[in-house]
């Protein structure tokens, strides 16, 4: 028997309705359930595939596979979040910052007229490594399966501020763009220049970064005290696939964008 | 197929008979028994979680969920087939096809009804909207008002379904959708007390349509262990009357067998949420009885 096939409604429609008649017309006594048994039926092995729906499938998934397994791009070097460059930052890091703070740079300029200073994500959000040689959709996926999407955030610099003592505290390469963080020995914040420019604590600066992260994930919570919030309906898996497409091979980028200063 | 068609006509023909005779004090009492089946948060689930997978190895599947479904009808008259919300995202299936697939699958499986869960609002409700004429189910929700909205008049407070001259009224509640979802993806959608609107359902349900089985598709979450105010199934299910089950979903709570709770008028309802991602399907079998009201205590549940 195919799952897809349809029992005689038409008969067993009359059959109810026979059913229902008779037992009102007599006046017979109502049902009242006596009796409940509940359980859980896992979905193991031990089921055999019903192929209607594995053949109905079947083309989807091709499909899907085909497209996710495209080369897109080329990687020269695996790109790794756990090796760092002095504790800071990472390639990968640095690569995604960077890929996500120009494609927010563009969107905020073409539908805000505002320019980005600062991209911010979260070293927690790089779900994957992204190995040498052919680089594909499905490796987006594997770097980033969450459904997070782009925002861009007014904060004013003294938030801009704590945004960087965060960074000090937490002591993670947290991938950052468009900012330099300047550490004393004690890995207390010195210096913050943005765009080149000393941070002046009553400017408003806009910074990119992830849906995840302005609702309060990891508790980067000034970025919840934003004057100003633009979502810009821009899935980051996305945004990086739509790099991975522009380009023939990743660039591997290893500037510093927190400094520990030596005595 | 032969099977169900001779059970019915059976039930016919003992419902004449019973017709008949229904003054004579020898009649057996007649039983019927209505089979719940139910799943939650599948969110695109579709193939089976990979052999070396750490947490679900090989386990899972829509192919697989459609075998067992089948089997239960094959030895079961009278199926109702549920889901609690959050069929959508999760898998590239729904990226690539936005839900098509999910609901084209759920039709062939004959789902009977579902509520709506938080991510089935990721492509906005348009986007829930343009997927609906794949699937040959209805969606029910009690507490959102879609008047404003492109669903309006085509998701419905409840459904009502006949199974063997049984009456089972079925209704949908919703999670809060601010704060969690995008307010340009549910666009005009108005949240309503869930508590409430539950026990104006119930009541409807119970008292005015007379069911003889009133359920509740929830997907407000199983229990909140650090806001245990907060709106949940545990929270509905004391603070209501005239739910006989309340299928669960969102929490992605693995419960290992039905909870059992009381309820503001001291009966006892059930809770069930099988978990997440298609790796369990929830089972719950009513059995009736002729003119035998249930007292308090007199019902059996085993789980």
């Amino acid at each position: 028997m195919r799952i897809s096939k349809k029992y005689n409604t038409y008969r067993s429609g009359f059959v109810l309705f026979l059913t229902t008649a008779l037992l009102i017309s007599c006046g017979a006594p109502a049902f009242y359930a006596t009796a409940i048994e509940g359980k859980k039926l896992p979905i193991s092995a031990e089921y055999s595939n019903n192929h209607a729906i594995e053949d109905y499938v079947a083309p989807y998934r091709t499909h899907i596979n085909k497209d996710l397994d495209s080369v897109l791009v080329y990687c020269p070097e695996t790109m790794d979040k756990t090796n760092t460059i002095n504790g800071w930052q990472t390639t990968i890091g640095n690569l995604l910052a960077d890929v996500t703070f120009d494609k927010a740079a563009t969107l905020i300029k073409t539908r805000e007229n505002r320019n980005l200073d600062i991209c911010l994500l979260n070293h927690g959000g790089i779900r994957s490594v992204i190995a040498k040689g052919p680089v594909t959709a499905r490796t987006a996926f594997e770097v980033m399966p969450f459904e997070n999407s782009l925002m861009v955030v007014a904060l004013k610099g003294e938030q801009v501020m704590e945004m960087a003592q965060y960074i000090a505290r937490e002591k993670k390469p947290h991938p950052l763009a468009g900012m330099l963080i300047v550490l004393d020995e004690n890995d207390s914040v010195k210096t913050v220049t943005i765009q080149g420019k000393p941070l002046q604590p009553e400017k408003i600066y806009n910074i990119a970064t992830s849906d995840y992260l302005v609702n309060g994930g990891d508790s980067m919570t000034f970025l919840g005290n934003a004057v100003a919030t633009y979502d810009l309906t821009y899935k980051l898996r996305d945004v990086y696939i739509d790099y991975f497409k522009e380009v023939d091979t990743l660039p591997i980028i290893r500037t510093e964008r927190i400094v520990t200063q030596k005595p | 197929m032969k099977r169900r068609e001779f059970i019915q006509k059976t039930a016919a023909g003992s419902a004449l008979v019973l017709g008949g005779l229904s003054l004579s004090s020898f009649a057996e009492p007649e039983t019927k028994k209505i089979t719940i089946l139910h799943t939650n948060d599948v969110h695109s689930h579709i193939d089976p979680f990979p052999i070396d997978d750490p947490k679900f190895p090989n386990m899972g599947g829509a192919a697989r969920r459609a075998s067992l479904i089948e089997q239960v009808r094959r030895e079961e008259p009278n199926v109702l087939l549920l889901d609690a919300g959050d069929v959508f995202q999760g898998t590239p299936y729904f990226n690539y096809y936005g839900g098509e697939l999910e609901f084209k699958l759920m039709s062939m499986m004959q789902y009977d009804l579902a509520t709506m869960g938080n991510h089935d609002f990721d492509n906005g409700i348009d986007g829930f909207k343009l997927q609906l004429p794949h699937a040959k189910f209805d969606f029910v929700c009690a507490n959102y008002n879609f008047k404003n909205t492109v669903l309006d008049g085509i998701v419905k407070p409840y459904k009502i379904f006949y199974k063997d001259g049984l009456k089972i009224g079925i209704f949908g509640l919703g999670i809060e959708l601010n704060g969690l979802v995008n307010k340009n993806l549910y666009k005009e959608t108005v949240y309503n007390d869930p508590i409430g609107t539950a026990q104006d359902m119930a009541r409807t349900l119970r008292h005015t349509e007379k069911c003889d089985l009133v359920i509740c598709l929830s997907h407000l979450g199983f229990i909140y262990a650090n806001e245990p105010n907060k709106v949940s199934d545990l929270v509905l299910a004391r603070a209501t009357k005239d739910i006989d089950l309340i299928i669960g979903g969102h929490t992605h709570t693995f419960l290992t067998k039905p909870y059992i709770e009381k309820n503001s008028a001291g009966e006892e309802v059930i809770i069930n949420q099988v978990g997440c991602y298609g790796i369990n399907v929830g089972r719950i079998d009513f059995t009736f009885e002729k003119g035998k009201k249930s007292k308090m205590g007199s019902k059996t549940i085993s789980v």
